[in-house]
């Protein structure tokens, strides 16, 4: 599997990352190295073995699904780069 | 006392809990280290005032006789545990601004204990690097460069450069770090110190800034294994705010520290026998086979068949678990924002503007390897593998208590040596990314000096939970190669 043009500008969009046009030839050339190096894992034999997502072994913790915290907007909106009244601010996106 | 800055953290604290100097004494004698060190950009922040109010504190607890812990104990925190009051960057633009309104689970445990804070150390961006050369805040300098006389700056390895270089500089006593794959053991092995990494969920990732959540462990830097014995005591513990949080006891580690290796089994995996690995590395290693032989531990050697595969796995799950974590860093609710008309393009902008080359390149990795289509081929591989590697762990472990290896594959290497090809900087974790794609604790202690006078570390590998035996092995190989290199250490 090997990234171009195209599928590099596709997944700059998907990660809001915004790449020039001349920028996408060279990002895919990096982006296929490290994918060429990667693609050693095909070698493993996986077959019949369960995927690993948790290292630990142990059973998620659950609770009631209650209110804990809050209540405190100056805080959360403290480091907002826009805000109006107590809620964040962005640009228009409906007329 | 002239020579504060060289006492090690149990000498201080017992000097402080003795009055022979001090907390506010201590916390001066490091403010002034870490001025005439700030060539080194260690620190990102400087807290002095910070530093001299806990200090204060500190030396009225034990004036009243309530002394804590830690009392009167100066530490630096890489950038990325999340202080209430103070800048926290994570060494990036992203965040150039962010100021917590919340303290980390493991500093706020710190603090309790009557650490002092100094400031907070530079790191990798978002702790993605292994040479603190993608810092928003500029490069580290490791203080070996100028111990050994080199003529170029050496890195201090990465991402907790800034943790690393401080504390081997004697600008901090010790230091947290954060190890996703290595991050506090390789830049441990190039500075000359101790660096732990604890078991996965041993400590909180409460307010640490994520970066592979399935991986990222918070742990201590320090001098001595005691010095990190005795931090991981007050960092680790259950905490309900983190999910992955282990439930499990915290014992006082410090314990551990009986000296008696006699009996115990220690494996020497032979697939960490590289190619193209330097030689003194191979001796480095042989060398810490032998004293602990030497105490009385039984060497046994063990495989852990896919270690090859360790690297490859860890760069599909880690920048696909980062791509996730870092879509937070919208420019609307904390953090830069580039300003634009529209609100697709402020998003593409503001992170396009706020991240940099090695961050995007990963969050671009991520995106792919997670996108429709591409999931099954890489993601799901990689977990698969991941679990392969975590079962050569296990069956090793059936018939060994710890595992012994070189920590990194190189010395400190010059800074912009390895920033052109990504994978060659990738490849400084090769020995340190299979036991954090396992969870497992490990450590690295300073093992000896390279041809060219440069410290190069020796890894401690433990079974899930217990970092009592990584603990019990590093520290005598310590009694047996600390002297020298803290001799080698003195400017």
């Amino acid at each position: 599997m090997s990234l171009d043009k195209t599928m590099v500008q596709r997944v700059s969009q998907l990660a809001r990352i915004e790449i020039a046009a001349a920028q996408l030839d060279n990002t895919a050339k990096e982006l296929n190295n490290i994918l060429d190096w990667i693609e050693q894992l095909n070698e493993v034999d996986t077959e019949g073995v369960e995927p690993l997502a948790s290292v630990t072994g142990h059973a998620l913790p659950q609770r009631e699904d209650t209110v804990a915290d809050g209540g405190y907007p100056e805080k959360v909106l403290k480091n907002a780069p826009d805000r109006q009244l107590e809620f964040f601010a962005v640009p228009k996106v409906v007329e | 006392m002239s020579d504060i800055v060289d006492l090690n953290l149990a000498e201080l604290k017992k000097a402080i809990i003795d009055k022979d100097l001090s907390a506010k004494e201590a916390t001066e004698a490091y403010l002034q280290a870490m001025e005439r060190g700030a060539h080194l950009n260690c620190f990102i922040s400087t807290t002095a005032d910070k530093a001299i109010q806990m200090a204060k504190a500190s030396d009225q607890r034990i004036e009243s006789g309530n002394a804590l812990p830690l009392d009167g104990i100066p530490i630096g925190v890489k950038d990325l545990f999340c202080t209430s009051g103070v800048l926290t960057t994570a060494g990036s633009k992203m965040l150039s601004n962010f100021v917590p309104e919340y303290e980390s689970t493991v500093t706020e445990q710190l603090w309790r204990d009557g650490a002092v804070m100094l400031g907070k150390c530079n790191m990798d961006e978002f702790a993605m690097g292994s040479a603190n050369t993608t810092s928003h805040f500029g490069s580290v300098e490791n203080p070996w460069t100028a111990r050994a006389e080199f003529e170029r700056q050496l890195v201090p390895g990465g991402s907790s450069g800034g943790s690393a270089a401080a504390v081997s500089a004697g600008l901090a006593l010790a230091a947290t770090g954060s190890d996703t794959g290595g991050s506090i053991r390789q830049p441990a092995s190039f500075c000359g110190i101790v660096g732990l990494k604890p078991s996965y969920g041993r400590c909180s990732r409460w307010g640490m800034v994520a970066f592979a959540s399935s991986l990222d462990q918070a742990g201590p830097l320090t001098r001595t294994v005691q010095d990190a014995a005795i931090l991981l005591t007050s960092m680790a513990g259950h905490d309900p705010k983190d999910s992955t949080s282990a439930n499990v006891s915290v014992p006082n580690f410090e314990l551990a520290l009986t000296g008696d290796v006699k009996g115990m089994r220690v494996g020497v995996p032979k697939e960490y026998k590289l190619e193209g690995t330097p030689s003194e590395i191979e001796g480095l290693w042989e060398k810490g086979i032998e004293i602990l032989k030497a105490a009385g531990a039984s060497i046994v050697d063990v495989t852990l068949p896919h270690t090859k595969y360790a690297l490859p796995t860890y760069y599909i799950i880690a920048p696909a678990e980062a791509s996730s974590n870092l879509a937070r860093y919208d420019g609307i609710r904390y953090g830069m924002r580039t300003e634009q008309e529209d609100l697709q393009d402020m998003y593409q902008k503001t992170r396009r503007d706020g991240f940099g080359e090695e961050v995007k390149r990963r969050i671009l990795i991520g995106t792919y390897v997670l996108s429709a289509g591409y999931y099954d081929a890489y993601y799901l591989k990689a977990q698969r593998v991941r679990a392969l590697i975590k079962q050569d762990f296990d069956e090793a472990f059936e018939n060994v208590d710890v595992l012994l290896t070189p920590t990194a594959p190189s010395e400190a290497f010059a800074i912009d040596e390895n920033d052109n090809d990504p994978i060659k900087m990738y490849l400084n974790d090769v020995f340190t990314v299979p036991a954090s794609l396992a969870g497992l604790p490990a450590i690295s202690i300073p093992g000896g000096l390279s041809n060219s006078g440069l410290p190069l570390g020796l890894q401690i590998i433990g079974k899930m939970f217990d970092e009592e035996s990584v603990i019990k092995a590093g520290g005598v190989l310590e009694m047996a190669t600390g002297s020298d290199m803290q001799a080698a250490g003195k400017e």
